[in-house]
């Protein structure tokens, strides 16, 4: 991942963030079963619901299925990049905005031998494996409702992570510039729900009116869904997907130089 | 009741939590325009018989009047004559100074624009009128202290209710409080209070009573109290480590009314210390240090109890 | 993954408090509260029930809220995302969905008013939930309204009454859209945004009530197990046919089912003496709820 090869620029800068991430998961052994509901039953009830239920609906209509397939098959993969966009930008605003304003636990720890971008780096590595555990049990969950055509689908669980991380550093980078949480409630509002709705997760981006289009394919969420929905299908071809990592990798990598002056900026003012 | 001037009458006044009994059948009055306080240390029951008085705790047993009605029944139309400072700051920290008094008016149902004449006066007493726009939370501890105490007064109450007015404040601070609650009190507001330091005890109070373990162990005037439970001068000697045991031996036959032995001094309760320093002396005894003063409620209460009231 | 209506979820389920509600509450709210509360108050008075003061926690919380406006009415913003996804995406995939009585709707039609009741049931699950707990066990708030005049029941009123404007700000907002979309096909639709409050007051009782048992943030855990599931499946997105009969009981018992049979049959016109069961069954469950949660704040805080 690119900040490990940015971070070896420091001596030990690795082992920082490790120390920092191990904070993380001892304070997660606490917290983890909040997340089974977002990581396990949140998939399993949204594919019953919206993948078999309105499924039966939508494959009636179009007896030939969307691309060839089932409603199920196409809305599964897209509903994994979803669900990684989520877990990181839930897990890059508050615990970290509360860490900086309210415990000042990353005050406490800036005094130390950490530096701003040591924790920064420990956060995001956290985050990346809360993806990845989450991505492992999505495609758990879709292989249960028989909705994987390929074997390429085991590639969705890195896709996934890329995809959230596309979102976690920038956003975090964005989070510890805040000094009051109203800015989340806007950027959930205005920021994760239309990509939600309006990235194809639900419907091909090609439904949309000409005029939105454009900005759609903007969107790193697109990118995380086509990536998915093509290695779940078995459909990826390997120009489109290098396209679609390229982008998610920028879109983190931008992210992961403004977080390092952010935090500095923050914790080191 | 019979007496318009007595505000409160407790009796029997006991209060039950789960099996454990906070406060213990105990007896008082309180009468207008004084200024009563209950001392005791920590967990003596204090603050649950000032719950009771606020109306926020049901009394277990006993008999409990305020301004001649019955807590339980009556609850809201005493609380509308009281003012209340409780012993945790309860202010309303989306609010601003300013706000906060006008909000809480508006809890007691004023109109509005008798607020914004009490809120001027008010900040200006308690010396917050250049942060009146400001937001609560950076406040100091002796501001909120005195913004919440603004807050009590808001409705112009009949009996002021505090609840360690000034625990946990700094020395200074706790003299500007002390300073508010002196000019209350000149201006013929009621006050009760509860506090674990003898000073601010001696300092405010008209009457008060000594609490223990949930019980009343002596009530008067902090100048009774002190002549019937402590001697006009208290002889303080401090040994160094180790000497002190085989101090106190030889002490017991120095002439004075009583002797106590705390963990890191003695002290020798007579009519004239500096008298009671010299047969020390006498006796070839040299302390580290020795000091003479009067006596207060502290030594009451160790008398009484056999107990520090800050332990 | 995000449901219409606003939340708190990320917070929730990382266990953090935040220091103040970030909703807000514009000056204009005055009025609607003056019409809104009036009704509210009346009828709770006639139930024995004290006015006065919810009236003036009401006015706290407007005060509040007022400087923080902009959150509070970029809220209608989230129904509106929704209606124009499901209108130019899902919709025309969809086509169209048996609505009531077995007629042919169009999908746009068919789940607007779900969306609408389930906006209005996270909206005042997370007014009653979160912002009470967060005012009940931190900010120590009701315990300073205790000192006052204010009743423990006078509280609770309060709270619901406030849930109620915002719910009902967010309701007016969603019928305007759904109106500018053409999907409401009957003029039974005005009493939406009645029923929309109804709903409401339905879920903020209850929630209320489930608050005053809960001891730490994780539990609210269990308030989201309620209502994510309750969304999904409660005839959202297609009709109660789909299910066995077993499971469409289960479904009927819920009362986000029952306020979406409500709406559905309003804006499409399907009304018939059949739905005033459900408006009793949500009438109910909010009434018992505030009761309970009035004397339950009194138990815990008047001890």
């Amino acid at each position: 991942m690119a900040w490990r090869r940015r971070g070896a620029g420091h001596p030990g800068g690795a082992a920082l963030a490790a120390r920092q991430l191990r904070f993380w998961l001892t304070n997660y052994r606490r917290t983890w079963r909040g997340s089974i509901y977002s990581g396990v039953l949140s998939p399993v009830l949204y594919l019953a619901a919206m993948g078999v239920g309105l499924g039966a609906i939508v494959d009636a209509r179009h007896p030939a299925g969307l691309g060839g397939v089932s409603y199920a098959a196409f809305l599964a993969p897209g509903l994994m990049a979803a669900q990684a966009m989520q877990t990181a930008m839930e897990e890059s605003t508050y615990p970290v905005f509360g860490s900086v304003k309210w415990l000042k636990t990353y005050q406490a720890a800036a005094a130390t031998p950490l530096r701003p971008a040591d924790l920064f780096h420990g956060h995001l590595l956290f985050t990346a494996l809360r993806l990845a555990m989450n991505a492992c049990v999505f495609l758990a969950v879709m292989a249960a409702f028989g909705t994987i055509r390929s074997a390429w689908a085991l590639a969705c669980v890195p896709g996934a992570v890329l995809t959230g991380l596309a979102f976690a550093a920038p956003v975090e980078a964005f989070t510890v510039t805040r000094t009051r949480d109203s800015s989340f409630t806007m950027l959930f509002r205005f920021g994760m729900i239309p990509l939600f709705l309006f990235s194809g997760t639900f419907f091909p981006v090609t439904q949309l009116p000409a005029v939105i289009r454009p900005p759609a394919y903007l969107t790193p969420l697109w990118h995380g869904v086509a990536l998915c929905r093509s290695l779940s299908l078995g459909a990826a071809g390997l120009a489109g997907s290098a396209a679609h990592v390229g982008y998610l990798a920028g879109v983190a990598g931008a992210g992961l130089a403004a977080g390092r002056v952010t935090y500095r900026r923050r914790l080191h003012a | 009741m019979a007496d318009p001037d007595i505000l409160i009458r407790a009796r029997g006044l006991t209060k039950v939590f789960g099996g454990s009994v906070a406060v213990d059948g105990i007896d008082f009055e309180l009468r207008r325009g004084e200024v009563f306080g209950f001392l005791g240390p920590n967990g003596a029951g204090k603050s649950s018989t000032m719950r009771m008085i606020g109306c926020v705790s049901p009394p277990s047993a006993g008999e409990l009047t305020v301004l001649g009605l019955d807590p339980v029944r009556d609850g809201p139309a005493i609380r509308a004559r009281l003012g209340v400072v409780p012993q945790e700051d309860t202010l309303d920290v989306e609010l601003t100074v300013r706000e906060n008094l006008l909000v809480y008016g508006r809890y007691f149902g004023l109109r509005r624009d008798v607020i914004a004449e009490r809120t001027a006066r008010l900040l200006d007493f308690v010396q917050l009128a250049d942060r009146a726009g400001d937001q609560v939370e950076p406040l100091s501890g002796g501001m909120k202290r005195r913004l919440t105490i603004a807050r009590s007064l808001i409705s112009e109450p009949e009996i002021l209710l505090l609840d360690e007015p000034t625990t946990g404040l700094d020395p200074q601070a706790r003299h500007v409080v002390w300073d508010r609650l002196y000019r209350l009190k000149q201006g013929g507001v009621t006050l009760v209070l509860t506090t674990h330091y003898m000073d601010e005890a001696e300092q405010l109070c008209d009457r008060l009573v000594v609490m223990d373990r949930g019980r009343i162990v002596a009530q008067g005037t902090p100048r009774d109290l002190i002549a019937a439970y402590s001697s006009p001068e208290v002889l303080e000697l401090r040994f160094p480590v180790g000497e002190q045991e085989q101090a106190a031996e030889k002490l017991a036959d120095v002439p004075a009314d009583r002797t106590e032995v705390l963990a890191d001094r003695v002290l020798l309760y007579s009519a004239d210390g500096e008298a009671t320093l010299a047969e020390v002396r006498r006796r070839g005894l040299e302390p580290a240090t020795t000091l003479v003063r009067r006596g207060t409620l502290e030594d009451v209460f160790l008398r009484l109890t056999g107990r520090r009231l800050e332990d | 993954m995000p449901e219409p209506g606003p939340r708190r979820g990320p917070a929730i389920r990382q266990g953090w408090r935040p220091p103040q509600a970030a909703a807000a509450g514009p000056a204009r709210l005055r009025r609607i509260q003056l019409r809104i509360v009036p009704a509210v108050l009346l009828a709770a008075r006639r139930a024995g029930l004290g006015g006065q003061g919810s009236a003036r926690l009401i006015e706290r919380h407007a005060r509040v809220y007022r400087r923080t406006w902009g959150v509070l009415v970029s809220g209608v913003f989230e129904p509106l995302f929704y209606l124009l996804s499901i209108g130019v995406g899902l919709g025309r995939l969809v086509g169209t969905v048996p609505g009531p009585a077995g007629r042919p709707v169009g999908f746009a039609s068919f789940v607007a008013p779900a969306l609408l009741a389930t906006s209005a049931m996270n909206g005042a699950v997370l007014d009653s939930t979160y912002n009470v707990f967060f005012r009940l066990k931190y900010a120590k708030l009701y315990d300073a309204a205790l000192a006052t005049p204010m009743r423990a029941d006078e509280i609770a009123l309060g709270e619901i009454g406030w849930a109620l404007i915002r719910g009902g700000l967010y309701g007016c907002a969603f019928m305007a859209v759904m109106l500018a979309m053409g999907l409401v096909h009957s003029a039974w639709a005005t009493a939406a945004i009645p029923v929309a409050l109804l709903i409401g007051f339905a879920f903020a009782g209850a929630g209320m009530a489930a608050t005053t048992f809960m001891t730490s943030w994780q539990h609210f855990e269990y308030i989201m197990l309620a209502t994510m599931p309750m969304f999904l499946f409660s005839t959202t997105f297609y009709p109660l046919g789909v299910y066995p009969r077993a499971i469409q009981i289960v479904i009927e018992c819920t009362p986000l089912y029952q306020g979406i049979v409500l709406l559905r049959g309003l804006t499409l016109g399907a009304v018939g003496p059949g739905l005033l069961a459900s408006v009793a069954y949500l009438a109910v469950m909010g009434a018992a709820g505030l009761h309970l949660a009035g004397r339950r704040i009194s138990r815990l805080l008047l001890r």
